[in-house]
């Protein structure tokens, strides 16, 4: 084990600080942004233009009753909301907010970042099996499926990510998108990347985990209070994480359009602070597009939801990365 | 002054941290291996099975095996044990036994005693030498997954390629199966 440095510790902090109320704000500016595609107002009541609306559905949160229902297992469903908060947070560990700004850099990123997203299945699905109710049931069923589904086709597109960086390794990748970002080199993988990030993170159109019209509201549907709470901050810390893994993959992470070409020689502290605003910068316009597919496209059925992925999004990944492999071999 | 003093410090305790982390790990190991086949609920043995298979993927991390660890997570925690899950939570085999009922004061006096004789334990083996074996420089690389790619890719590259169109052709074959439209009845 490499020393543990007091860097990195600090590094942690600071990541955790940040991301945490990054849910909150993202949970504001979906209830704003809807509003603007809906042509309302929005929250605009506490505080300057709504800003403090967060803190009130915090505080509204943790009044209500916590409610258990009576035949569910207590343990499991205590321990369900914790998983996909858990598996938010540790994901952040390997991205890379400039170029010596980063938790950890570890020669296995990519596959570290595939395995904690493996895990977060286990949150919903025993959130609907510990309810004890049919609708939480079926929607915990519904989230496995889906989730193992499109892990694939992720997978296969991160892995022609990888034939361009030659490396597992988070920073090298981003680092291989100096002169050319990989949205411009492989196109096709990062459609496929961005379609099974929706997926993953259970968002519209992809959201019938918790499609109401059938499943009242899904896996969540016997919880209430701070536990559904978690629930809620863990969906929109996954909306984060998954703008952070576009913007890594494939829209160069931190580093500006073609910025090999054109960008000076910068000192190591002006640099990390362009970095840093390029990369958040990036990170808000993917949550945006998150919230704005949302609120503009309808759901899927579940027969066409499996069909795009093991059909269509799989056999399209592989021959992408196979197409790119032989291209890449030959140059 | 203040953050050197401390990187010494973190450096310095490094070693009594891989030996509580390994006692950790390979405490969690046992215990869930023991719980899973103990426990009468299906369910519960699946989720202690998936404990367990993380404790040891903790524990390859200390034997510096981090290709290894990543994938015994990625391949057996997160999608082998889902579909066991997923195929027990559809069978709905459960047969509840509630065995942790309610808190009474047993239990809570039972928690405080607990503390305090793991206390004892983490202080008795804050000494304890010799837990992990020591690494050459040449052994921390075998686990990386340039070391394992460089040997897959030449030394077995033929039993590799093997593997390779068998896997693929299950994933064609799937794929297969999820295109094929349904005759019969529900043909619409």
């Amino acid at each position: 084990m490499d020393p543990l440095l007091f860097s990195t510790l600090v590094m942690f902090a600071v990541v955790l600080l940040f991301l945490l109320p990054s849910a909150a704000v993202a949970v504001y500016a979906e209830r704003r942004v809807s509003a603007f595609i809906q042509n309302r107002y929005g929250p605009n009541r506490v505080g300057p233009l709504g800003l403090f609306q967060p803190f009130a559905d915090v505080i509204k949160l943790f009044l209500k009753e916590d409610i258990i229902p009576t035949h569910a297992n207590r343990v499991l469903y205590t321990l369900a909301p914790m998983i996909p908060v858990t598996t938010a947070v540790i994901t952040v560990a390997v991205i890379p907010f400039s170029e010596h700004v980063y938790i950890t850099d570890i020669n296995v990123g990519i596959l570290f970042l595939l395995a904690v997203a493996s895990l977060s299945v286990y949150g919903v699905t025993l959130a609907g099996w510990a309810s004890n109710s049919k609708y939480s049931l079926l929607g915990g069923l519904r989230a496995a499926a889906q989730m193992i589904s499109y892990e694939l086709p992720m997978g296969v597109a991160l892995a022609s990510v990888i034939l361009f960086a030659s490396s597992l390794s988070v920073v090298e990748i981003v680092n291989s998108q100096e002169m050319w970002w990989n949205v411009f080199r492989n196109p096709l993988a990062f459609i496929i990347f961005t379609i099974a990030v929706f997926a993953e993170a259970n968002r519209s159109p992809f959201d019938l985990v918790e499609a109401e019209q059938e499943l009242v509201g899904g896996f969540h549907t016997e919880y209430s209070s701070m536990k559904f709470g978690t629930f809620f901050l863990a969906e929109y810390m996954h909306i984060v994480i998954g703008s952070m893994l576009i913007t890594t993959f494939f829209f160069g992470g931190y580093h500006l359009p073609f910025a090999g070409y054109w960008l000076p020689e910068m000192g190591p502290l002006a640099k990390s602070i362009l970095d840093i605003h390029v990369f958040l910068a990036k990170v808000v316009f993917w949550a945006f597009v998150f919230i704005w597919v949302r609120w503009t496209l309808p759901r899927f059925k579940f027969n066409q939801l499996m069909r795009l992925g093991w059909a269509r999004m799989l056999p399209l990944a592989i021959l992408n990365f196979v197409v790119l492999a032989i291209i890449l071999y030959h140059i | 002054m203040l953050i050197s003093q401390r990187c010494s410090f973190f450096k310095r305790g490094d070693s009594i941290m891989e030996i509580y982390l390994f006692f950790l790990f390979a405490t969690s190991a046992v215990a869930s291996a023991v719980a899973m086949i103990t426990s009468r609920d299906t369910v519960n043995s699946a989720l202690f099975l998936v404990l367990n298979l993380v404790s040891i993927a903790g524990v390859f991390l200390l034997l510096k095996a981090q290709f290894l660890a990543v994938i015994q997570i990625l391949v057996y925690g997160g999608a082998i044990m889902v579909l066991f899950l997923f195929v027990i939570m559809l069978l709905n085999l459960s047969s509840e036994e509630n065995l942790l009922n309610r808190f009474s004061a047993k239990y809570v006096v039972g928690f405080f005693l607990g503390v305090i004789v793991l206390s004892q334990l983490l202080y008795a083996i804050a000494d304890f030498t010799g837990t992990l074996p020591n690494f050459s420089p040449g052994i921390e690389q075998v686990g990386t997954v340039e070391a394992l790619g460089d040997e897959l890719f030449s030394t077995y590259l033929l039993p590799v390629l093997i593997t390779a169109v068998l896997l693929t052709a299950a994933v064609v074959g799937a794929i297969l199966i999820a295109q094929r439209k349904l005759t019969g009845k529900e043909n619409k």
